[in-house]
C-alpha cells in the first residue's frame, strides 16, 4: 500500500517537473555498450527495463539528481530506502547489515540483482522468486572460499540435498521451505537473538507455520509444555530434524538416528533400551522394531502418569498393539526399559543378572586356572619324555 | 605282536552318537552365529554379517531353525537314554564307570588332576568319562534347559505371556544371553583346548568324527576304562577297522572348519564385548 502511494506520489512529481523522460534517457543509455567516462558500463537494456517494475516509475523516480541533459557528472548512488523505507530499517537491524560493516557485506542488489531489470518476487525470473531462492543465497551461503574466509555457515548444499530442497528443486513446489521462510527476508536475525524467527523459543511457531498440525501436537507434548515454561533444554524441531539437513522421517537413515538423538539426553533409558530385542534389532540396522517414538509418540510426548500417553497403563495394550498380534495385559507388563543394575525395582532381573556375572566368573576362573595348569604340566612331561611327549598315566 | 596291537583301533562312539555330536556342534554354531549377531548389533561385522545373509527375516529365520534342530537333537538324546534305561534295563548308565553322572570318584580325581598338574602326584586314571568330559556334558545339559525355554518363551511370547508376567520377558533376554555368551565362550576356549588343543590331543581328537580311537588313545586317555574292559574280556569286542583316509580326512576338515568358526567368534565377541 505504502509502496504504492510513493509509486504514484513519484510518477506525478515526474510528470509535474515535466525535465526528462525514459526515452530520452534512454537514447544514449539504450545503446548496448553505453560506458561512462571512467569505463563502467551504464548501458540499461530498454527491453529488460521495459518489463521491470521500476520501469512505471521512470529514471527521475531514482536517480533524482539528474534533471537536465546532459547531466553533470558523478551521478549520485541510488538509495533504495528511497521508496523501500519498511525493507530498509528492517535490513538495517539485520546480520547483513550489522555484522560485517565492510562495503563488500551484501546490500539490496546483492539478493535482487540490476535494479534495472527488478521483476515481482513472483516473477520467475526474479533471483527471489521461491525456487531461484536458494541459488541467490548460495552465492555466498554455499560458497567454500566465502565460508572459510568470513565464518559464514556454509549450509546450501545441506539445504539443497534436504527434504524442503528435494521439495524446491525436484517437484518444484512454491510451498517449499526455502531460506526466507524460516530467516525472513530483510530481517535476518543471529539464531542467538531472541527476536530471531530461527531462536530457539521460536522455532517450532516459524516451523508450525507450515507444520501447523505438528506444531499443535508438539506443544501438547512434554518438550513443548517445557519450551512454553522456559526450560531452554528441551529439545525443539531441529534438535531431531535438524535444520538445514532435514530428511524425510519415512527414510531407515532417519529413523535410526532418532534413539541416539533421543539419547543423547535420556542416556539411562536409551541404555536399557539396548539391552532390549527392540535395542539389538536397531543396533543392527533394521527399522522393524519398535524405536523411542513408535512408543513415545514423535511430538505428542507425555509422560505414563498423564492418562493421555500413549505409555499410560490404560492406551499400553493399543501402543503394543501397533506392531504385536493378541496383545494381553500380562503381555503389555514387560519393561522395554529394565534395568539389570537397578535391585530395587526389577529385583528378579537384578539376581539373575548378577547369578550369570557369579557363574560366568567361577566357570572361567576354574577352568581358565585348570587350562593353564595343564597345558603347563603337558609341556613338563613333554620335555621329560622326549619327543614322543605323551601323557602317559601312571601305573 | 606289540606292534600290532599299537595300531589297533577301538570304537568309542557310536555313528548314532556321532550324529548327535554333529547336530549338536552345527546347530551350535549356527545359534550362535545368528545369535550374537543380535547380541553384539552394534558392532560393524554383526550389522555387515546381518545384511549380507539377507536381513533380519533371516537371521531369526535360521536361528530359530538351528533351535528346533538343537532340540530335535535333545529330545533324541533323551528319549535315547529312557530307552536305554527303562527298556534296556542298562541302569550301568545312571552310575558307575560308565556313567555320565557325577560320582564321588570324580571329586577325588579332580583333586589329584590339580596335584599331577603341580607335580605333587601321578596322574589320576580317567574311565570311560573324565570329570572334565562330564562337566562338558551336564554344561550343554544346563545351557540347553536355559537357553532353550527362555528362547521359546520369547517365540511364543504371546500365549507364555497369559501364563508369566511380563517380567519374565526381561529375564529371559537376559538369561538366553548371558548363558549362550558363556556357552560360546566356554566352548570355544576351555572345550577346544581340553579335546583338541592341549598337547596331548593337538591338533585334534577325530574320536568324535571317526567313533573309533587307537588302543594307545585308549590307553593314555581312559586308562581305567583301559584295565576294566581287559580284565572283563570285553576290549576285543570293542575292535574296529582303522578308519579310512578320507574319512579321518573328512573328520579334520568339519573340525577344523568347526574350530576356526569357534575362534573367530570367539575374537569378535571378546573385542565387541562391553559390560
Amino acid at each position: 500500500m505504502s509502496v504504492a502511494v510513493l509509486v504514484l506520489a513519484s510518477v506525478s512529481w515526474a510528470e509535474g517537473s515535466g525535465s526528462l523522460s525514459s526515452s530520452d534517457c534512454l537514447a544514449c543509455h539504450g545503446e548496448a555498450g553505453f560506458k561512462d567516462s571512467k569505463g563502467h558500463s551504464a548501458s540499461v537494456d530498454p527491453k529488460v527495463f521495459s518489463t521491470s517494475v521500476h520501469s512505471a516509475l521512470g529514471c527521475q523516480a531514482c536517480h533524482s539528481d539528474v534533471t537536465e541533459f546532459p547531466h553533470k557528472l558523478p551521478v549520485k548512488t541510488v538509495a533504495c530506502a528511497g521508496c523501500h523505507a519498511s525493507a530498509d530499517s528492517d535490513f538495517q537491524v539485520s546480520v547483513h547489515h550489522l555484522v560485517m560493516k565492510d562495503p563488500s557485506s551484501p546490500a539490496c542488489l546483492n539478493c535482487h540483482g540490476d535494479p534495472h531489470a527488478v521483476v515481482s518476487v513472483h516473477d520467475s525470473r526474479s533471483p527471489v522468486y521461491a525456487l531461484n531462492l536458494p541459488r541467490t543465497c548460495g552465492t555466498c551461503h554455499g560458497n567454500p572460499r566465502l565460508a572459510r574466509e568470513y565464518g559464514l555457515p556454509n549450509v546450501y548444499s545441506l539445504y539443497i540435498d534436504s527434504i524442503h530442497g528435494f521439495a524446491l528443486t525436484r517437484d518444484g513446489l512454491l510451498v517449499a521451505a526455502t531460506c526466507t521462510s524460516c530467516h525472513g527476508a530483510h530481517k535476518i536475525l543471529a539464531p542467538n537473538n531472541p527476536h530471531s524467527p530461527v531462536s530457539r523459543k521460536n522455532i517450532p511457531a516459524t516451523c508450525g507455520a507450515c507444520h501447523a498440525g505438528i506444531e499443535a501436537k508438539y506443544f501438547r507434548g512434554a518438550h513443548g509444555k517445557g519450551l512454553r515454561a522456559g526450560n531452554s533444554e528441551v529439545p525443539v524441531c531441529t534438535s531431531c530434524h535438524t535444520a538445514h539437513s532435514i530428511v524425510s522421517v519415512r527414510t531407515a537413515s532417519f529413523q535410526l538416528k532418532t534413539t541416539s538423538r533421543c539419547g543423547s539426553c535420556h542416556s539411562a533409558r536409551a541404555a536399557t533400551y539396548q539391552d532390549t530385542f527392540h535395542g539389538q534389532v536397531t543396533a543392527l540396522g533394521f527399522v522393524v522394531t519398535a524405536r523411542c517414538w513408535n512408543c513415545h509418540r514423535a511430538h505428542e510426548i507425555l509422560p505414563a502418569s498423564d492418562p493421555e500417553s500413549s505409555i499410560a497403563p490404560a492406551n499400553l495394550q493399543k501402543t503394543c498393539g501397533q506392531c504385536h498380534e493378541n496383545v494381553s495385559k500380562g503381555f503389555v507388563s514387560y519393561d522395554p526399559h529394565a534395568n539389570p543394575r537397578d535391585s530395587t525395582h526389577y529385583p528378579g532381573l537384578y539376581y539373575t543378572a548378577r547369578f550369570m556375572n557369579f557363574l560366568m566368573l567361577a566357570v572361567f576362573t576354574f577352568f581358565g586356572l585348570h587350562t593353564i595348569l595343564w597345558f603347563l604340566r603337558s609341556l613338563v612331561e613333554r620335555r621329560k619324555d622326549g619327543r614322543s611327549g605323551e601323557e602317559v598315566a601312571s601305573k | 605282536m606289540e606292534n600290532r596291537q599299537e595300531q589297533s583301533y577301538y570304537y568309542r562312539f557310536s555313528p548314532g552318537k556321532r550324529l548327535l555330536h554333529g547336530m549338536l556342534f552345527s546347530s551350535f554354531l549356527g545359534l550362535a552365529l545368528t545369535g550374537l549377531t543380535l547380541r553384539f548389533g552394534s558392532a560393524g561385522w554383526a550389522s555387515a554379517f546381518a545384511h549380507g545373509v539377507g536381513g533380519l527375516g533371516a537371521i531369526l529365520f535360521f536361528h530359530k531353525a538351528f533351535g528346533v534342530l538343537l532340540t530335535a537333537a535333545f529330545l533324541v538324546h533323551v528319549g535315547n537314554i529312557l530307552r536305554l534305561v527303562f527298556v534296556q534295563k542298562r541302569f550301568g548308565m545312571l552310575w558307575g564307570p560308565e556313567s555320565l553322572v557325577p560320582q564321588p570318584r570324580d571329586v577325588v580325581q579332580l583333586g589329584a588332576h590339580f596335584r599331577w598338574f603341580l607335580g605333587l602326584g601321578p596322574k589320576p586314571k580317567f574311565d570311560r568319562y573324565a570329570y572334565w568330559e562330564k562337566f562338558d556334558y551336564w554344561a550343554v545339559f544346563w545351557g540347553m534347559a536355559i537357553i532353550g525355554l527362555s528362547g521359546y518363551s520369547m517365540w511364543f511370547a504371546q500365549p507364555v505371556a497369559r501364563l508369566l508376567p511380563g517380567s519374565w520377558f526381561n529375564v529371559a533376554l537376559l538369561l538366553h544371553g548371558d548363558e549362550a555368551l558363556l556357552a560360546v565362550w566356554f566352548i570355544f576356549t576351555i572345550h577346544f583346548f581340553n579335546t583338541h588343543l592341549r598337547p596331548g590331543s593337538f591338533p585334534m581328537d577325530t574320536v568324535i568324527f571317526t567313533g573309533r580311537q587307537t588302543r594307545k588313545e585308549l590307553e593314555e586317555k581312559h586308562p581305567a576304562e583301559y584295565e576294566r574292559l581287559l580284565a572283563q574280556g570285553s576290549l576285543e569286542g570293542l575292535r574296529a577297522e582303522q578308519p579310512q583316509r578320507w574319512f579321518v580326512v573328512a573328520g579334520k576338515v568339519v573340525g577344523f572348519a568347526a574350530i576356526a568358526t569357534g575362534f573367530v567368534l570367539l575374537l569378535l565377541t571378546l573385542f565387541s564385548f562391553r559390560q
